[in-house]
């Protein structure tokens, strides 16, 4: 049975939509999977989704309220990564802060990357003066210092988790304009799409159908590379206080309040960040495979 | 691209940069008035300081003012300092231009090697090694590695000073010349001053450095791996030329055009990237004069450094990009 599976996957002239889409996948994941680099990747990524989903199960204590009999322990049997100025356990706070940052990033990716796929994909298929002025807006953006827009912009819009993944946002769609745009640009004159417009296709559904989901595998490597840059800006604002607030476990924030203590009691300020680093390290591996199997003619340029 | 055409791109996205701070300070806050008078002041005072602050014109007209004031210098007033912003930014900015300077320069003399490095053994160990270093500029906070470098080499290992350009004893000494500090010292010839003030650069500067580094070495590493696959790599081999000159004098020869705007771009990157490690590290520079005008809601000084980072790191692009031109016989 498995083989025949195998073979139905693999096979040359599949003969249904979903056979062929169903074989592509298992493809993509075989050559990902010969990657050991991408396969950890993927493997953080999903311990990232799954301790934020099963918060409660993995916590080992409450992660707003603690003893401040506790106060400041060293990592141990009860607090496994030590506990902060408050008593709390640091564990089930970075555990309940995966929540937050993967909430942040998915809402950015949720945000920008469709902003930036219909900015580029109208652009690159209408072309003309529409073209001129949209991609004039989106170079205007590019070449902004995006940490430093973000931070004007939350200054403007005020601290918190909202208007952060909002600021982020603002400064991450231009990247994926351009990607759209490159790739409309690409088959905007293929065949098949003169056939969807001979059918009479209005310029609408000729973008939506069969425009835009075309760019969607370059955009989901960018986005997934983009994922630590998004993880870091967020981070650095809650760091400067201008993310999410307290008491919400954001691990940036965790390490601005663990600076006080950084001396003494080096854990506080120190575990958030291996979380920000490991979590970040894996959108990298992840993304740095799924180029290599999606997108093999840039895998060497950068 | 014709010269002409260049200068009206690059004056069009100056313009988009003033354009950004514009919608931030003027039009992002609900009411700006209330935020300079406070919300218990009376009407007439209310409706003087609008007026005085020119609200009450249409929003075109405003934007043509703002610009107007740009250009002459004027950024308005720091609520906390209590001076003119640009006045401030002229102060701080030397620290910040000093600190990353002194970045890029780590980050190219230990980037470029390391990326030839990695092309010259692809795949092998130090290949995957130098991968994941480049992988971990990515990945790593830079206010979070300040606070280890800082709790490491300085509290621990005593290596390098601690926050701030000098030892509080040391502060003052020399007189400003460039404001930038090593400069002045020696200028001044006072050694000791000289000495302490590099023992505080070298730490936030190495992190900046290794933030460049990662991306250096990465663009170093993809562009000697395409010159390497070329035939006149292989003729020079097949001839005999010893590896060591194929890869230096050969194949490394065309790739700096290139490596000059990876290393403008990282420049212009380390400049905006000064911003968190000089909060960790006390830095008197433009980030930490941005990220504590940001707690004091200080929005002229906000938008003043905002604009001054955003200036600077277009005009390094530009510089670069035109340098590129220049400098490529085929982009010309």
């Amino acid at each position: 049975m498995a083989t025949t599976t195998r073979g139905w996957l693999l096979a040359e002239s599949p003969a249904s939509r979903l056979q062929a889409r169903l074989g592509r996948s298992y493809r993509m994941v075989r050559a990902l999977l010969r990657n050991p680099l991408a396969v950890l990747g993927a493997l953080i990524v999903l311990a990232l989704v799954v301790l934020a989903l099963f918060a409660p199960f993995f916590a080992t204590h409450n992660p707003y309220v603690g003893e401040l009999t506790d106060r400041l322990k060293p990592p141990s049997d009860q607090f496994w990564l030590g506990s902060d100025e408050l008593g709390r356990d640091i564990w089930s706070r970075i555990v309940y802060g995966a929540r937050i940052t993967l909430t942040i990033v998915l809402l950015v990716a949720a945000i920008a990357a469709p902003v930036g796929m219909v900015v580029g994909a109208v652009s690159g298929y209408l072309g003309g003066w529409t073209d001129r002025i949209l991609m004039g807006i989106t170079d205007v953006f590019l070449s902004m210092p995006k940490l430093i827009l973000a931070l004007a912009f939350v200054a403007a819009l005020g601290p918190g988790i909202e208007n952060a993944v909002i600021a982020i946002a603002i400064t991450s769609w231009p990247a994926y304009a351009r990607i759209a745009r490159a790739e409309t640009l690409t088959i905007r004159n293929s065949e098949f799409i003169s056939a969807v417009r001979l059918q009479g296709a209005s310029v609408m559904r000729v973008i939506l159908r069969h425009i835009l989901p075309l760019c969607t595998s370059s955009v989901i490597v960018r986005v997934t590379l983009d994922m630590a840059g998004i993880i870091l800006t967020a981070a650095g604002l809650g760091f400067l206080g201008l993310g999410a607030q307290p008491p919400l476990p954001e691990w940036g924030a965790m390490i601005s309040r663990g600076r006080a203590f950084i001396l003494d009691q080096w854990w506080v300020a120190t575990m958030p960040g291996f979380a920000i680093v490991i979590v970040s390290l894996g959108f990298c591996f992840l993304g740095d495979g799924l180029r290599d199997v999606l997108d093999p003619k840039s895998a060497n340029r950068q | 691209m014709s010269l002409g055409a260049f200068l009206l791109t690059t004056a069009l996205t100056f313009l988009g940069l003033l354009a950004i701070t514009f919608f931030i300070g003027r039009v992002i806050p609900i009411d700006p008035v209330l935020a300079v008078v406070g919300d218990r002041a009376p009407q007439e005072v209310y409706l003087r300081v609008r007026t005085e602050m020119g609200l009450d014109r249409p929003l075109v007209v405003q934007f043509a003012s703002y610009v107007g004031d740009v250009l002459t210098g004027d950024l308005g007033m720091s609520v906390s300092t209590n001076r003119p912003v640009i006045e401030d930014l002229s102060h701080v900015f030397p620290a910040t231009l000093e600190m990353a300077t002194l970045g890029i320069i780590i980050g190219v003399l230990l980037g470029v090697p390391m990326g030839v490095w990695a092309a010259s053994r692809q795949g092998s160990f130090v290949d995957q090694v130098i991968r994941v270093v480049g992988l971990l500029g990515y990945s790593v906070p830079a206010f979070w590695l300040g606070l280890l470098g800082l709790l490491v080499f300085y509290a621990k290992l005593r290596w390098v000073g601690g926050p701030g350009r000098v030892d509080i004893f040391y502060d003052g000494l020399v007189p400003p010349v460039t404001n930038l500090i090593l400069v002045d010292s020696l200028l001044a010839g006072d050694f000791d001053v000289f000495w302490n003030a590099v023992s505080h650069i070298v730490l936030p500067a190495s992190i900046l450095g290794f933030f460049s580094l990662a991306y250096i070495a990465r663009m170093t590493r993809s562009f000697m791996l395409d010159q390497l696959g070329q035939e006149y790599v292989t003729t020079a081999r097949v001839k005999g030329v010893p590896e060591r000159a194929v890869i230096w004098r050969h194949a490394f020869r065309p790739i700096r055009v290139p490596l000059i705007t990876v290393i403008g771009l990282s420049y212009a990157g380390l400049l905006e990237g000064s911003v968190m490690v000089e909060t960790v590290f006390s830095w008197p520079g433009i980030g930490n004069y941005l990220t504590s005008a940001l707690l004091n809601a200080d929005m002229n000084a906000v938008l003043g450094a905002t604009l001054v980072v955003g200036a600077v790191f277009i005009f390094i692009n530009k510089v670069s990009d035109v340098l590129y031109r220049v400098l490529d016989p085929r982009a010309r």
